[in-house]
């Protein structure tokens, strides 16, 4: 279910708004804009949704216009025209109090620079909303103390913002957001002014937390590689436009433009490419119920293949290699019995191809890609997961 | 040919002299008031012998300030000032600093938010700030005088004019300087305006805005003094009498009794505001 949809949103700074989003819409540039009216465009027509309980990267360079759009959600920024509608109420129409109840009962907010209020101990920054809300001094305390807690901050509740480090800082800003109980949680580059080891934690333990709270996220990042790691869809952002939206693996295999590509030519593919996008269709099977080890060679032997899978209750159960299939034809064996190898190591369909490297040059058989009901979907050989790798990195 | 003179003078006069018929009323009235209180403040100080005065503010200095240095500082110098039997007038000013301080903290600090908050307002009030600042101090004795009467009311009235700006100007400047992100994590979290001001932008100012209290306390010190002149009794007096008989020593005695209150307030207030920021840093 669609929880935020973002209708034909435009932000523009500048003495002429409107003259300006009428240019835009006429096909005239955004520097051509700047140049005639001396207005600038932050958001230039925006259309997109968040899932329920999905977390929505949006992601850009600075100055793409990402920290303005998400700005726009909570209207901390007043948008010039378009619709944000948040669980069917249209927010752009509320007026200031009606707004204010609003940012209370349902968006929560983390900063880049955590915004921490310098004069208030940890405790009391992360019941700020709480306090706002007029929650009772004791039920306030155990609320802050229960988000506090779930951020991994026990014992420095009563520290102030300026004795903690700044990934300690960042999770009194992640629980001042968790402490209310507002179903959407806005990330302006949560975790941007972290350094990368803290920054890699944190986007861990916000998965973790994710699991916990399933709260609504839109994430603002230029980092791509945590756009990758944490979010179930990507909205790419540049000059205002959105350029392109999708899962990861949509935007690094099939960029929009010139410029996704450009933003995704350094990202490591193999973390991202799955085993079902490299994997080929196996050629064929044989049936432990069934086949004998004649039967299994000569389906080998037609396929061009040096081994073959053995199914069994349609279940992949086993693999047979062409040499053991030749000895068991000539100590005249009719059953698969002694010669399939059990046990045999598996992937799941999207597990990245950087996990897959080190089991092609550990074992001596194709990787074998199942379903969750262990069905055999496909095979991952070296061949095919270079190929898929270079392909798409040069695409 | 004669040039034709602009009546900037006769207009001002005019204009004063229309609220002084108007309004005289109503100040004169505040003048009664204002002058029995800061007698009271005045008689308070007087009651009890000296030298428990000044072992008062001995304690109070130390506590305010955490230094035993400023309360030694405030006991040697209140006992100097007492030694040169400048007792008296030392405590009418102080209680001219006290009133004056307080109406003009009472009104910097709302024109200062309002400033900080109303982009117009600080459009208006920014150079009326700035001609406040430098009209020379002398020129609103003038008409401190047919409003409030001559002594001590009219020296606070013209008191408060030279010494609010400071306060209005950083309490603006304070709330101004709080990080935008901090305001907009405020708002983001439905914070009222209200709620935003007292729970966060005020707090977070507060440095700065002790910081013009602090200003406005020495202005008023060296207005009180000027404010002599038409009147108000105190160290200012002193030193106004002795210009008058060239009593040089007298002239001094007075000045240094003045330097050392001066020192005593501004040490206690920059310790005091500097202890509020150390509390955010420890």
């Amino acid at each position: 279910m669609d929880k935020i949809v973002v209708e034909e949103v435009y932000k523009v700074f500048g003495p002429t708004p409107d003259q300006a989003i009428r240019m835009l819409k006429e096909g005239h540039s955004k520097s051509e804009i700047l140049e005639k009216t001396k207005n600038t465009i932050g958001v230039a027509g925006a259309n997109f949704s968040v899932k329920e309980g999905e977390i929505l990267v949006i992601m850009g360079l600075s100055g793409s216009g990402k920290s303005t759009l998400v700005r726009c959600l909570n209207r901390l920024i007043e948008p010039t025209s378009g619709k944000v509608i948040v669980d069917d109420i249209d927010i752009t129409g509320l007026d200031s109090e009606a707004l204010r109840r609003f940012r209370l009962d349902h968006l929560s907010m983390v900063f880049q620079n955590f915004a921490l209020f310098p004069h208030r101990t940890v405790i009391d920054n992360v019941a700020y909303g709480l306090e706002i809300q007029n929650v009772d001094p004791g039920k306030r305390r155990e609320r802050a103390m229960g988000a506090i807690e779930q951020v991994g901050l026990k014992g420095n509740e009563d520290s102030y913002p300026n004795q903690l480090s700044g990934g300690m800082q960042q999770r009194v800003g992640l629980a001042r957001a968790l402490a209310l109980d507002a179903d959407i949680m806005l990330m302006d580059e949560a975790f941007s002014a972290l350094d990368p080891l803290i920054r890699s934690d944190m986007q861990d333990e916000l998965l973790q937390l994710q699991e916990k709270v399933q709260k609504t996220i839109v994430f603002i990042s230029h980092d791509l590689d945590e756009a990758l790691k944490i979010g179930d869809r990507i909205i790419l952002m540049k000059d205002g436009y959105i350029v392109q939206s999708g899962t990861a693996e949509e935007i690094l295999t099939h960029p929009a433009d010139e410029y996704v590509a450009k933003f995704v030519q350094d990202v490591d593919m193999a973390k991202v490419i799955s085993a079902e996008s490299v994997m080929l269709k196996p050629k064929e099977m044989t049936y432990y119920e069934t086949d004998g080890p004649k039967t299994a060679l000569h389906k080998m032997k037609h396929s061009h293949i040096s081994g073959i899978f053995v199914r069994k209750d349609r279940k992949l159960m086993g693999y047979v290699s062409a040499e053991d299939a030749a000895e068991a034809v000539k100590r005249g064996e009719t059953t698969l019995e002694k010669i399939v190898q059990r046990n045999l190591e598996t992937v799941n369909l999207d597990t990245p191809a950087v996990d897959i490297i080190p089991l092609l040059a550990r074992l001596h058989y194709p990787i074998p890609v199942v379903d969750e009901n262990h069905r055999l979907r496909g095979v991952v050989i070296k061949g095919s997961l270079l190929a898929g790798l270079s392909e798409r990195g040069t695409e | 040919m004669e040039i034709y003179r602009i009546p900037v003078g006769q207009a001002i006069e005019t204009f004063i002299n229309f609220f002084v018929e108007n309004f005289a009323f109503a100040t004169r009235g505040f003048a009664a008031v204002t002058s029995t209180g800061i007698g009271w403040i005045v008689s308070a100080l007087m009651y009890p012998p000296p030298i428990v005065v000044i072992l008062i503010f001995t304690i109070l200095a130390w506590f305010l300030s955490k230094s035993w240095k400023i309360g030694l500082f405030t006991l040697l110098g209140l006992l100097l000032i007492l030694n040169m039997q400048l007792w008296g007038p030392t405590m009418s000013t102080l209680a001219l600093i006290l009133v004056s301080t307080l109406i003009a903290v009472g009104i910097g600090i709302p024109i200062g938010i309002i400033a900080a908050l109303s982009e117009i307002a600080y459009k208006i009030i920014t150079p009326v700030l700035d001609v406040m600042q430098t009209m020379p101090a002398f020129v609103y004795l003038i008409p401190a005088i047919p409003f409030f009467g001559l002594g001590a009311v009219g020296a606070i009235f013209s008191t408060v004019i030279f010494s609010v700006p400071p306060c209005i100007r950083l309490t603006c400047l304070g709330i101004k300087q709080v990080p935008k992100e901090l305001v907009e994590a405020a708002d983001a979290f439905g914070s009222s305006k209200w709620q935003k001001l007292f729970k966060v932008q005020l707090p977070i100012a507060k440095t700065t805005i002790l910081a013009g209290i602090n200003q406005t306390i020495m202005l008023a010190l060296s207005m009180v003094v000027i404010a002599a002149m038409i009147g108000a009794r105190g160290l200012g007096g002193e030193v106004w009498r002795a210009i008058q008989r060239l009593e040089m020593g007298r002239g001094f005695e007075a000045g240094i009794g003045i330097v050392i209150v001066a020192i005593i307030l501004d040490r206690v207030m920059q310790a005091y505001g500097g202890k509020g920021q150390q509390a955010q840093q420890e």
